[in-house]
């Protein structure tokens, strides 16, 4: 055995290649929102999927983001902290994160819809904002 | 606080009193069901659910424990903790988080306790020290054992935090000098809830409080008393590493090839095959990685007396299984190999127990 080095120079160093962890993941959850996205288009269905569930190898996270790329729509909400809604590259195919007031993740999903529900206004947000307007409208008078 | 303090009682009037909108509640919902492993499409139904939910009492004891469950808890954020505890719980007692001490600290618990009898949820950290009458832990002049009695008997349900609560954990390692024992073995009149692990996942214990306010009801548990969402399947079936163990692909020692390359780390006593809980996917530290992904392998702390089941750093199959035939084998059979393991992790626990096997430095 050789005697402990005391030389950082002495550590060697490997670059990991870009595929090197790559699981399976990838390929296995692009076919599912490829079904999906094909049940989108037939009849309307919409789904979700939870990345926080997946068991995501070094890497994958980001090698899925660079596979789905980024399209034509950005939308920010903020709401109990800021919420990011991004059409992919596919159209139909949003990738929606959630972030709380701190600014970590709270959660994080891949949403096959026409609009992604968050972003559609609330029944009961319309109702109480209809009230709100009309108070604005009984104090301005005539 | 109570109820009436706050001047609400569902969370849907405590959330119209602050002037939350219905879509920053379903964001809310939408991270609850991440943290309860509902389906994410869930989140309108749970938000109907939790509109009308009753903000439940709770109160924490914690006996023979490090406060690592309760470190654990407070570095959760999802949803964050603030949220979790103040809006929608009442936490009437908890001796590290609450601002009153002494007389005061167990007035409040006294009165929690006989307001909400019969309606509180228990949550206990820490094994409870039953040689010598108890006298090992004491809070407050009185004996951990007493204090667990007179709360349970008007708990709605009972929640054991940690491998303490659940199933005895370090205190309970051999030669167990004060007669430790999990809260399951003392009380056997209520419902228990065992959410293990040293520390467990906090979103683990975020998530079963969830569940309970969402539905009224504790989630469905394994033979060990675990919820199944969490506790359902192994780290091994869950990992990441896990095509390697299937093409027979280990690392040998920390530092080789193999570890390099992020190869399956059963060769170095990862415990994952036998070991159930949800780090594979929840993660640590916010999502940023769990032992395995740091390049360690599992030491099993979820499951009953890991501490005494021998080395963290000899194989799940030695010296009863042969891991050369494993290895070779384990592309064909899979899944059956873990099955295998499992008994044979059982019978080297025994062992192990019977011997207390230490750790060398060697092994490390």
């Amino acid at each position: 055995m050789s005697p402990p080095s005391n030389n950082l120079k002495d550590i060697p160093i490997y670059a990991q290649a870009e595929e090197a962890y790559s699981v399976g993941n990838i390929r296995a959850l692009l076919e599912e929102i490829a079904a999906r996205l094909e049940k989108l288009d037939d009849n309307g269905e919409t789904w979700m999927i939870d990345l926080n569930s997946l068991p995501f190898a070094p890497g994958e996270y980001e090698q899925l983001r660079q596979a789905l790329g980024q399209g034509e729509i950005s939308a920010r909400i903020e709401a109990i902290g800021a919420s990011e809604i991004i059409e992919t590259h596919y159209p139909g195919v949003w990738w929606v994160t959630h972030y709380n007031v701190e600014g970590d993740t709270v959660a994080d999903m891949i949403e096959i819809a026409w609009l992604p529900e968050i972003i559609k206004s609330q029944p009961e947000d319309v109702h109480a904002g209809l009230q709100r307007l009309k108070a604005q409208l009984n104090e301005r008078g005539e | 606080m109570d109820h009436e303090t706050l001047g609400y009682e569902t969370l849907g009037e405590c959330l119209a009193q602050q002037g939350i909108s219905r879509r920053a509640f379903l964001k809310f919902c939408t991270a609850m069901a991440t943290l309860m492993a509902l389906p994410p499409g869930s989140a309108a139904a749970i938000a109907e659910a939790l509109i009308k939910a009753k903000r439940p009492s709770v109160i924490w004891l914690s006996f023979q424990e490090c406060t690592g469950c309760t470190e654990s808890l407070t570095r959760s954020h999802t949803p964050t903790l603030e949220s979790l505890i103040f809006d929608m719980i009442s936490l009437d007692y908890h001796h590290t988080l609450q601002a009153a001490s002494g007389y005061g600290a167990e007035k409040s618990r006294e009165d929690a306790m006989q307001k909400f009898f019969g309606k509180y949820l228990l949550v206990v950290d820490g094994s409870v020290p039953v040689k010598d009458g108890g006298i090992y832990s004491t809070i407050a002049g009185r004996t951990n054992l007493d204090l667990l009695q007179e709360a349970a008997k008007g708990a709605a349900a009972i929640i054991a935090v940690g491998s303490c609560a659940s199933f005895g954990g370090i205190p309970n390692a051999k030669p167990n000098p004060t007669g430790a024992v999990p809260v399951s073995e003392l009380i056997k009149d209520k419902p228990i809830i065992n959410i293990s692990g040293c520390p467990p996942i906090p979103a683990v214990i975020a998530g079963v409080l969830a569940h309970y306010l969402t539905f009224g009801e504790l989630p469905e548990l394994d033979d060990l008393g675990r919820p199944k969402s969490f506790y359902g399947e192994t780290i091994h079936d869950r990992c990441y590493r896990r095509p390697f163990y299937d093409q027979g692909k280990f690392a040998k020692s920390f530092d080789d090839e193999g570890a390099r390359n992020g190869w399956c780390l059963f060769e170095l006593g990862c415990k994952g095959p036998t070991t159930h809980n949800a780090c594979a996917t929840t993660k640590w530290n916010g999502g940023t990685s769990f032992p395995i992904e740091s390049g360690h392998g599992c030491l099993g702390c979820s499951e009953p007396l890991f501490w005494d089941a021998g080395s963290f750093y000899t194989p799940l199959s030695a010296p009863t299984a042969n891991i050369e035939s494993i290895a070779a084998g384990s592309a064909v059979v899979g899944a059956g190999i873990a099955v295998a393991l499992s008994v044979a992790d059982r019978a080297k626990k025994r062992r192990a127990q019977q011997a207390h096997e230490k750790l060398t430095v060697k092994e490390l």
